[in-house]
């Protein structure tokens, strides 16, 4: 077991640091990837497909050719092979793999898809030359439904595959038909998870430079990964890794949508290969709503089995995931990160899950903040909700009979993980405390007896995730091809000031300052003396990056260690110059000392210089002093929490307000408590976004409804409100610091607290679930149904 | 190309530009100002909001040919010249009114503008009045926050 203890002689961990990512953001001193201009850019344009499935019969780009400033049109056909993308998890041994072109050759499978790319030696006249290709497209039929889709002469988006069944997931895990049977009740309900954009407010950006120094191709691109992006790149342009240097400079917002190997990036650096010129490419907002992948979008069947006095026997879950014209990254991956989270935190005998990916003529999906653990609680917390309602136990009392009381942490749930610790009965008591439950709960019942037309619903979601993405070996098992470990150097530099290296890449979440939290704890240095270095196979060249709240998880037990193993090295040089043995050298706020006499010290500082000098070193030491470590997690970590939401619907317009919303998280031990309650709040705002506002629609033909900021409701401040916030604290146990993860946790809980809340508000009318989002128009048709059918079980007027 | 003479953050600037130029691109592409960043195509985000003659512009939405003969402030130009800065970024500072960063030149300019026309909003009225900005990051809770801060202490100095 590693040790848990924390630092005591330190004080930066658990300060409310202001940021210093901070300084030059708020002055305009940013280092987007748009903001580079490089001497002889030529700038592309993609042409992109208006059609949702068609062959290409042919492509004429002599207009645009002959416009003043285009240098360059390329079609499918000058890069017949080359592939824009690709899957690094290959989820079954039988999963149909798609190829995706960097230019589509002689097909394209979605609306946005990309036909042509135009060089020019400015913007305007790149875009201006898209509107003059012409190309002559023969309809195919599109593939928008995916029941539709696995139906037996349905279109196919892959005809070389013959079905669109990319794959079927299957993980029983006890034996769920022996529980069923023996239920008193099988509560079921079919969930629609709908597919979002994610919409970082920096779009996706791409600078590729020619060779340059050390023969070396520099691609900056607004993405979370460098690191993984510059072995996949590699892989398929073909130019050699040492070739490739692959920068994030300052990256605004991700959220998984920069979680990605992007054609427009492969097609920059081939293209900065092939004519040596730089090559410059920004996504506008409305391509970013086709271009860049898309999330969730699951239809996912539940059965809850159940005793009539309150207690979970099993679950079943079946779910339908639509995967879009193509694999990117992790596309067929996302659904499963949620396989082994349908429990959350309930005791449970048997689940049995199943997961079938299927193709469609869409933009494909891959994660978005949470990937997979969002519909997975979601699910799991509005069947507890409807099981509840239907054995008549008021929810949160069901909750309690079932979930892991805290003296059974460890606790080995129904999927096989072991989750570490947790303490639901403390989180949930604050936040009862917060909220004012029993009082909203009396005001309900005057509501709903005085028949206000205006109802109020409260939403539970006693949830829990799973972070610190991952024990390489795990990955391994469930076929993912890379390793989940991360890397951290910490140099001590001639003149005292400290370097970290860090391989995550963080876009917003603030690591330069929290990381010179952990750090300055750890080697006794100011945190205004560190500087963190990230995002720069060049700077900074292992690393895998920042994605799945395993930042902090992985990457700061990487900085615990090489902190502690720079401590090390320079104890011995103390120790040699102070004429004592290590052993009897103290180390305590960046100063040695020798034990019971305290005038013979000196500073980290100063054996930093010693180091460089090199003049009176141990015999056989190495000079300079850094510390250097590359850490595997022992395991997942296991944030949790409890939310609750007061919504009030009005019965007659189906207007949804969000009156109140309290979360308490437990992320176990805190590096910057200001930090994470930001987290939290814009997690928040993303998940109850998906529960009240957001939704990328299509219509028959497979053209996106939804493709611009005018049509895809992202909330603004006047659609949310100030949230309660608070956290309890139980330390991981499997993490050298305590820590579990924050950056998801707000994305995950809030959404099914929202739904839950509506539902509440219209559980009198009939209402069991209400489609997300719960728009006006959803929540009144929800209203209309109920009330029809009602009508029509008691054989009411006609 | 039509020529133009703008006063962009204190400093005389001129050029000549193409009649459908937009302001942003002006100040990005050719004066270098890129502190102003660009979050989409349809005038929704807000994020390129600068002052003109001191009223919040989204300048994705204005030709640089209109504001010829007028007066630009940037989030660039924002900082005084010794240095300090406005109440306002001080403000999204120590509220942590931001992360990624990307919407905070045009939430800092557009909070700015809402400041000077109501000194003393409610949390209703911060809300409202940034209702053209959008951020994804912060769930608006501490950007509120920090216009609050920022109407204290700009009133407290004023007083």
């Amino acid at each position: 077991m590693t040790e848990t203890v924390m630092r005591t002689d330190g004080a930066a961990i658990g300060r409310a640091d202001r940021r210093k990512e901070d300084a030059r953001l708020l002055t305009g001193r940013t280092n987007w990837t748009d903001n580079i201009q490089l001497p002889g850019t030529l700038h592309m344009a993609c042409l992109r497909s208006s059609m949702a499935h068609a062959k290409i019969l042919g492509i004429d780009a002599s207009a645009a050719l002959a416009l003043e400033g285009v240098v360059h049109v390329y079609t499918g056909k000058d890069f017949p092979e080359l592939a824009g993308s690709t899957c690094v998890w290959p989820v079954t041994d039988d999963i149909k793999m798609s190829h995706y072109p960097a230019i589509c050759v002689d097909e394209v499978k979605y609306a946005g898809d990309v036909v042509a790319v135009v060089l020019a030696t400015d913007k305007y006249t790149a875009i201006d030359a898209l509107d003059l290709i012409d190309v002559d497209y023969e309809h195919l039929d599109a593939v928008v439904d995916m029941e539709e889709a696995l139906k037996p002469g349905s279109p196919l988006v892959h005809a070389d595959m013959g079905t669109n069944e990319c794959y079927v997931a299957k993980m029983p895990c006890g034996d769920y038909a022996a529980v069923s049977a023996k239920a008193d009740r099988i509560v079921k309900r079919r969930f629609i998870n709908q597919r979002l954009i994610p919409n970082p407010m920096e779009p996706r950006a791409v600078v590729a430079a020619p060779r340059g120094m050390s023969d070396e191709l520099t691609i900056w691109t607004a993405t979370q990964i460098p690191h993984v992006l510059r072995v996949l790149l590699a892989l398929l342009t073909g130019i050699p890794e040492n070739h490739i240097r692959v920068i994030a400079p300052d990256v605004g917002g991700g959220f998984g949508a920069k979680l990605q190997i992007y054609r427009e990036e492969v097609l920059a650096l081939v293209l900065a290969e092939k004519i040596g010129k730089p090559i410059k490419w920004t996504e506008t907002r409305s391509e970013h709503m086709v271009a860049t992948h898309h999330g969730r979008d699951q239809i996912q069947d539940i059965e809850l089995a159940v005793t009539n006095d309150g207690q979970i026997l099993g679950m079943k879950v079946d779910l339908l995931a639509d995967m879009g014209a193509y694999l990117q990254i992790i596309t067929p991956g996302t659904p499963l990160l949620g396989m082994f989270m349908y429990s959350g935190v309930y005791k449970m005998e048997a689940l049995d899950f199943t997961c079938t990916g299927v193709y469609t003529t869409k933009t494909p999906t891959d994660a978005y903040r949470g990937a997979g653990r969002p519909e997975a609680t979601y699910a799991i917390e509005r069947i507890v909700d409807e099981a509840a309602a239907e054995l008549g136990i008021e929810p949160l009392e069901f909750r309690k009979r079932n979930w892991i009381k805290h003296e059974e942490f460890p606790y080995t749930q129904i999927a096989g993980l072991t989750y570490d610790t947790g303490n639901y009965e403390a989180a949930t008591a604050r936040a009862l405390e917060l909220f004012g439950y029993d009082e909203l709960r009396a005001e309900q019942v005057v509501r709903r007896a005085s028949g206000d037309t205006v109802q109020l619903g409260i939403g539970i979601s006693t949830f829990t995730e799973m972070c610190g993405l991952a024990p390489s070996r795990t990955l391994g098992a469930l076929k993912y091809v890379a390793g989940g470990w991360e890397h951290c150097t910490i140099r001590a530099l001639p003149t005292g000031k400290i370097e970290l290296i860090t391989g995550t890449s963080p876009h917003g979440q603030g690591h330069e300052t929290a990381w010179s939290q952990i750090a300055s704890d750890i080697i006794g240095i100011p945190v205004e003396d560190i500087e963190v270095v990230h995002g720069d196979t060049g700077r900074a060249p292992y690393g895998m990056d920042t994605y799945g709240s395993r930042s902090l998880a992985v990457g700061g037990q990487a900085i615990k260690l090489a902190g502690e193993r720079l401590v090390e090295k320079a104890r011995l040089i103390a120790a040699h110059q102070l004429e004592a043995s290590p052993d009897d050298i103290e180390f305590s706020a960046g100063t040695y000392s020798v034990k019971g006499d305290p005038e013979k010290s000196t500073t980290l500082q100063a054996i930093a210089f010693e180091a460089f000098s090199a003049h009176n070193l141990p015999d056989g030491m190495e000079p300079t002093l850094s510390g250097e470590s590359t850490v595997d997690p022992m395991d997942f970590s296991y944030p949790h929490g409890t939310h609750l939401a007061a919504m009030e619907v009005d019965t007659e317009t189906g207007k949804v307000t969000l009156r109140q919303y309290v979360a308490v998280d437990d992320c176990g031990v805190q590096i910057n408590p200001m930090i994470v309650e930001g987290q939290v709040h814009g997690g928040l705002a993303q998940g109850i976004a998906q529960a009240m506002y957001e939704g990328a629609l299509y219509d028959n033909d497979g053209n996106l409804l939804t493709s611009s900021m005018g049509d895809y409701l992202l909330p603004s401040a006047a659609d949310l409100p100030s949230f309660i916030t608070d956290r309890t604290v139980t330390p991981s146990t499997t993490h050298p610091l305590g820590t579990k993860g924050i950056g998801e946790a707000g994305a995950i809980a809030s959404t099914p607290a929202i739904i839950n809340g509506v539902v509440d508000a219209l559980r009198p009318l009939g209402v069991t679930d209400v489609f997300m989002p719960a728009s006006p128009q959803n929540v009144w048709r929800a209203i209309q149904t109920a009330q029809r059918s009602s009508t029509h079980t008691n054989g009411g007027a006609a | 190309m039509t020529h133009i003479g703008v006063t962009v953050d204190g400093l005389h600037r001129h050029g000549d530009v193409e009649p459908r130029l937009l302001l942003v691109h002006w100040l990005r592409e050719d004066l270098g100002l890129v502190g102003t960043p660009i979050g989409c195509d349809t005038s929704n985000c807000g994020a390129c909001t600068v002052l003109v003659d001191g009223r919040s512009v989204k300048s994705c939405s204005v030709l640089a040919v209109q504001v010829d003969g007028h007066e630009v402030t940037t989030i660039q130009g924002l900082t005084r010249e010794d240095g300090e800065w406005h109440p306002v970024q001080r403000a999204f500072k120590e509220c942590h009114g931001l992360q990624c960063g990307f919407c905070t030149p045009g939430m800092v300019m557009a909070s700015v503008d809402l400041l000077s026309e109501n000194p003393d909003p409610t949390e209703e009225e911060i809300r409202n009045g940034l209702e053209g900005n959008l951020c994804r990051c912060t769930g608006y809770h501490n950007i509120v926050k920090a216009v609050a801060t920022a109407a204290a202490e700009m009133k407290g100095a004023s007083s």
